[in-house]
């Protein structure tokens, strides 16, 4: 059993991806409870991937620099969310296929803005992450990250609610609206550009999207359901990290499979609109 | 909470109004525009669905908006509550804050897969007061309390509002615009998913904040019930029609002439003819 989980205390590189990880779960699972509830999933998986080419930009102007490669990140995420949403509300375009086409353009965009540096990045880590190669550097930044989303998130909690519930209702009531939704894609933008470095360009939104759809078939309680989705969120760290030590797994994707496991669980089992549940309904609306 | 020393003048009110007498006609001189609709063009984008609209609404009055679908009633009661700017014209309602203001929107504008019970729905009237980083006061959680026990749902405060009907889901939007308590009142189709006696106990809330002193506006679609339980009407189809007592408002004949405007209406021609005047 010591052996089982000894690597983590054990080893500096675990030490950090595990202080990292835990600081992404926390920060991701409530971001990713409102994705999911305002049916901004793949919105959040868009950004993900147009990070990539903002940090490539960065890469290739600065090199190595983390404050400009962020700062890349940071402004290509949150412009694919403004394009697509004016690409549905301009064009014929649902969000959905403007979503799918500007994420497509963008991986393709980063991996050969990529290829033309001098010094050309592992393109396998850059788009599955490489969290047992986070520094103390990277920790600090996802740690200080996971602070400010929580701090902001608890500030922001009942608009961003009531903005998803009621919308037009909250317009009224608050007499703003649109600022709600920037400030929750700017928490989210910055949360994908931390986790950039641990779980890649491809894995970035897991820890948002799995625990949290997981989440959602379990309660219909908010607090709840943010609740799980963080301890699912922690639980996928650390079982991801062992499981990747152990059996020599890609960590990133070993982190994302774990948390995709309660995903399909809930799917079926979820108390709350899983497969099952619905099932004795029906049964019972029949009998 | 106390608003007893209300009831001589509700029962005044209730007086008045049997007498047959809508209270602003017995001194309409006297009492104050509580909202000025000046010239009024609202719409979504740059397209108009409502064109030129001058009104204006009083403290106490319990106004219909009726009309043809289409016909822009949403989206005036989405202006006069602030949720739309008026593309030309101007809604002067400078007496009135924010937090005066309830809106209840269609029911459908409402996510009710959002994990929310009752009691959490029906709390949002306190926003405007706590506002965004505001605690709820315990004063302003026992008006939450009475309000949901006002329409009838103590049972089911602690209900998610996914597993309510039709019906409940829009007697706790009621009991949100109770819990608000705001003097400028905008209810949009409040009626719909809902029995008959349910409305009938939602009209009286209505008639029962109008003879407050509060102005109830609500957008309705039974001609016959707006008769009977509804002093003034405002006939619309993209324009005014009529404006006033509604046994003046809804003839026939304004009626027939809001069908024939409903009929020649396409999508392609809704540039305004009017404004190039």
């Amino acid at each position: 059993m010591i052996e089982l989980f000894s690597p983590l205390i054990e080893y500096a590189f675990m030490r950090h991806a595990l202080a990292g990880g835990v600081a992404l779960a926390v920060a991701s699972a409530p971001l990713g409870v409102f994705l999911v509830l305002r049916r901004m999933s793949l919105t959040g998986e868009a950004m993900a991937h147009a990070v990539l080419p903002g940090v490539a930009i960065g890469y290739l102007i600065a090199g190595l620099s983390l404050p400009v490669m962020a700062i890349g990140g940071l402004v290509a995420g949150l412009l694919v969310a403004v394009l697509a949403a004016s690409l549905a509300r301009l064009t014929a375009l649902r969000e959905e296929s403007a979503l799918a086409g500007l994420y497509l353009i963008a991986l393709a965009l980063g991996a050969i803005i990529l290829s033309a540096g001098d010094r050309p990045l592992d393109l396998l880590h850059v788009l599955f992450g490489s969290i047992l190669a986070l520094d103390k550097q990277s920790v600090l930044l996802l740690a200080s990250l996971a602070t400010l989303v929580v701090v902001a998130f608890a500030e922001l909690f009942r608009s961003l609610a009531y903005e998803t519930v009621d919308p037009n209702f909250f317009r009224v009531a608050s007499g703003a609206g649109h600022w709600v939704s920037t400030v929750f894609l700017g928490l989210v933008a910055a949360t994908l550009v931390a986790g950039f470095q641990a779980m890649g360009t491809l894995m970035g939104a897991a820890l948002m999207v799995l625990p949290a759809a997981g989440a959602r078939l379990w309660t219909q309680r908010l607090a709840t359901m943010i609740g799980i989705a963080t301890v699912v969120g922690l639980v996928s760290v650390v079982t991801g990290l062992l499981a990747a030590y152990h059996l020599s797994w890609p960590a990133g994707p070993s982190v994302a499979l774990v948390a995709g496991l309660f995903f399909i669980a809930s799917s079926v089992f979820g108390r709350s609109g899983g497969y099952l549940s619905r099932l004795v309904l029906r049964r019972h609306l029949e009998g | 909470m106390a608003r007893g020393w209300l009831a001589p003048l509700r029962r005044l009110g209730w007086r008045v109004r049997g007498l047959g007498l809508a209270r602003g006609s017995l001194e309409p001189g006297m009492r104050k525009p509580l909202v000025t609709l000046r010239n009024v063009t609202v719409g979504y984008g740059r397209r108009p669905a409502v064109h030129h609209l001058d009104g204006v609404l009083h403290a106490g009055d319990l106004v219909a908006i009726a009309g043809p679908n289409g016909a822009g009633k949403t989206t005036l009661i989405k202006a006069l509550a602030g949720a739309l700017t008026p593309l030309e014209g101007s809604i002067e309602r400078d007496a009135l804050k924010r937090r005066d203001i309830a809106y209840l929107p269609q029911l459908a504008e409402l996510d009710r897969t959002f994990p929310l019970d009752v009691r959490g729905l029906v709390s949002m009237g306190l926003f405007g007061q706590s506002g965004a980083f505001g605690r709820n006061t315990s004063a302003g959680r026992n008006r939450v309390e009475a309000a949901i026990a006002k329409v009838g749902l103590d049972s089911l405060a602690d209900r998610p509002i996914g597993a309510l009907s039709g019906g409940q889901a829009q007697r706790a939007m009621f009991a949100r615009v109770i819990a608000q308590d705001a003097r400028l009142i905008l209810l949009d189709e409040p009626l719909n998913a809902v029995d008959a006696r349910t409305a009938e106990t939602l009209l009286d809330l209505a008639a029962a904040w109008s003879t407050e002193g509060r102005t109830v506006v609500a957008v309705l679609h039974d001609h016959d019930r707006i008769r009977a339980r509804l002093r003034q009407a405002l006939l619309m189809a993209r324009e005014m029609i009529a404006w006033g007592p509604t046994n003046k408002t809804l003839t026939a004949e304004n009626l027939i002439r809001a069908r024939q405007m409903a009929e020649g209406w396409n999508e392609s021609a809704e540039r305004c003819e009017r404004s190039a005047a």
